[in-house]
């Protein structure tokens, strides 16, 4: 039987995390991340859990003590947001290229500068090409419940890749929601003993970890190490479907909300995908054909999967909480553009940037967007994209009308 | 798992023959590894003028000067990267460096 509870999404992978009990959790300290090692040591500190926990004095230090730990064969653990991360950067990439499969709990902050405490994406998208996992999250529910996969999926044998769980800050981390909890006998079940095969305590078998590898080995680690996030994919759908049958909640790449039939969609990551929901709710009331993909599962990209999903669509709008600066839209933007030109070229497509530093993102705006893409399609009216929403002022946009994909149709002095 | 034969990873080898994250499995396999090919001086050993007096031992960074029974032997090349601080501890004049291999 399920315990409901109402917990903020801090104190939900707290929770978690206290049920999985992993080995060693080395942390410091950053702004929204703090309470997770703070109810972490209080757990510890009750005699609830039995985790090691290594106060450090950076997260440059607390990113490279759970690769320590994690290398000694230890189920290692940290958690962090926006600088924090920024300073484990180095690191990052050792431990995926270690292949250690430890767990990174990321609460989703801005990055300096202007120093800014609140919710966007730029951290863990700046991260993305470190070679970790990275599944996001909705709501407070979504974080426990992917925390409780994270090390199914990161201890594969095909993967071996660290992972990352992410969250908006206070958003997600600090509001406090219903939640139903699962046993600790199911959890424990669920997630396992960790009993990694090479490890570097173990006495029976000496053995090196990150060796000097120059050009003539390089490449091979690299495609090794493609590979195994090659093979995440299934297993995060095994891991996702064998959680469902415990839960009831079911879990894959994204989430496709109200999608099947929609002529207008949105691709998103994270909390305002709830926002844009009640959008979606309301204008469906009125007749629109609009949907919604939130994605779960940003690294490994599920690339085909997302262009099979919005293939029927007429008009997607790809919402991005973070800045690429390459002057003309966001990473999920690329990406998702990118699946779309290699495999559902008749969608048209537009980057938006909303919600940076935390400013907020309104039901009504995302209502207007699923109008402009109908207005755009059905009306031969002009769209900008790349755009900032909510900006006071002119956004630097490019204004497109017509077909998509003919550099005619576009408008802008600054193409 | 079985100690890594690192003789069989080579520049032929291909990516599905590493292994996970280049670990090496067993210990002392930097023996197989002949860092003495970087060297561009080299130590020659004097046996003549030689006490044994063993300073040059310790002070090796890469312990290519095998002791056997108390006395020191001649370098060990195959990992001898030509440093020079043998020669340069040495109160007898007994290690001299010379240009090249």
């Amino acid at each position: 039987m399920a315990i409901r509870e109402r917990l903020s999404g801090n104190e939900a992978i707290s929770f978690a995390i206290k049920q999985v009990n992993p080995d060693v959790m080395p942390a410091f300290p950053i702004t929204p991340s703090t309470e997770i090692p703070q109810y972490v040591a209080n757990y510890i500190a009750n005699g609830e859990m039995d985790t090691d926990f290594i106060p450090v004095e950076s997260e440059h230090s607390s990113m490279s003590a759970t690769i320590g730990a994690s290398a000694a064969g230890a189920r290692a653990l940290t958690a962090t947001s926006s600088c924090g991360l920024a300073l484990m950067w180095e690191e990052l990439y050792v431990a995926a290229s270690n292949r250690l499969p430890l767990a990174l709990c990321l609460v989703n902050r801005a990055l300096s500068g202007p120093i800014n405490i609140n919710c966007d994406h730029s951290d863990s998208m700046g991260a993305r090409d470190t070679g970790f996992i990275q599944i996001y999250a909705e709501n407070n529910q979504e974080v426990y419940d992917n925390f409780i996969q994270a090390y199914r999926i990161s201890e594969h044998k095909d993967v071996r890749l660290p992972i990352m769980i992410c969250q908006d800050g206070f958003i997600t981390s600090h509001a406090v929601e219903n939640i139903e909890l699962l046993e600790d006998d199911k959890v424990k079940n669920f997630v396992g003993e960790y009993n990694p095969e090479n490890y570097l305590l173990n006495a029976e078998q000496p053995m090196a970890m990150g060796p000097y590898a120059v050009s003539n080995y390089y490449m091979e680690t690299k495609m090794a190490q493609n590979t195994a996030m090659q093979n995440a994919k299934q297993v995060i759908l095994d891991v996702g479907k064998e959680f469902g049958e415990m839960s009831g909640r079911n879990y894959g790449f994204f989430e496709e909300y109200r999608l099947e039939d929609a002529d207008y969609a949105f691709v998103i990551i994270g909390s305002a995908a709830g926002t844009s929901k009640d959008a979606v709710d309301k204008l469906r009331e009125e007749g629109m054909k609009v949907g919604l993909l939130k994605l779960r599962v940003f690294r490994p990209f599920p690339d085909i999967e997302i262009a099979k999903a919005l293939s029927n669509c007429k008009a997607v709008a790809i919402m991005d909480r973070s800045e690429g600066f390459r002057s003309k839209g966001g990473p999920l933007g690329s990406e998702v553009k990118a699946a779309l030109y290699d495999y559902a070229k008749n969608v048209t497509a537009f980057n938006l940037i909303y919600g940076l530093g935390g400013r907020d993102f309104t039901v009504e705006e995302a209502e207007g967007i699923y109008k402009e893409l109908a207005g755009y399609v059905e009306e031969g009216k002009s769209f900008e994209e790349y755009r900032y929403i909510g900006l006071r002022g002119e956004s630097y946009s490019v204004t497109r009308t017509g077909q998509k994909g003919s550099v005619n149709d576009i408008k802008s002095e600054r193409v | 798992m079985a100690a890594t034969d690192i003789s069989k990873i080579t520049e032929k080898s291909q990516w599905q023959d590493l292994t996970v994250g280049n670990q090496i499995y067993g210990s002392g396999t930097s023996k197989a590894f002949h860092t003495g090919e970087w060297r561009t001086q080299t130590p020659v050993f004097a046996s003549d003028k030689c006490k044994q007096c063993l300073l040059c031992v310790p002070v090796c960074p890469d312990s290519s000067i095998p002791v056997v029974d108390c006395k020191r032997q001649d370098f060990d090349y195959d990992h001898c990267k030509g440093c020079g601080i043998c020669a340069k501890v040495c109160p007898f004049d007994a290690i001299s460096m010379k240009e090249g291999q």
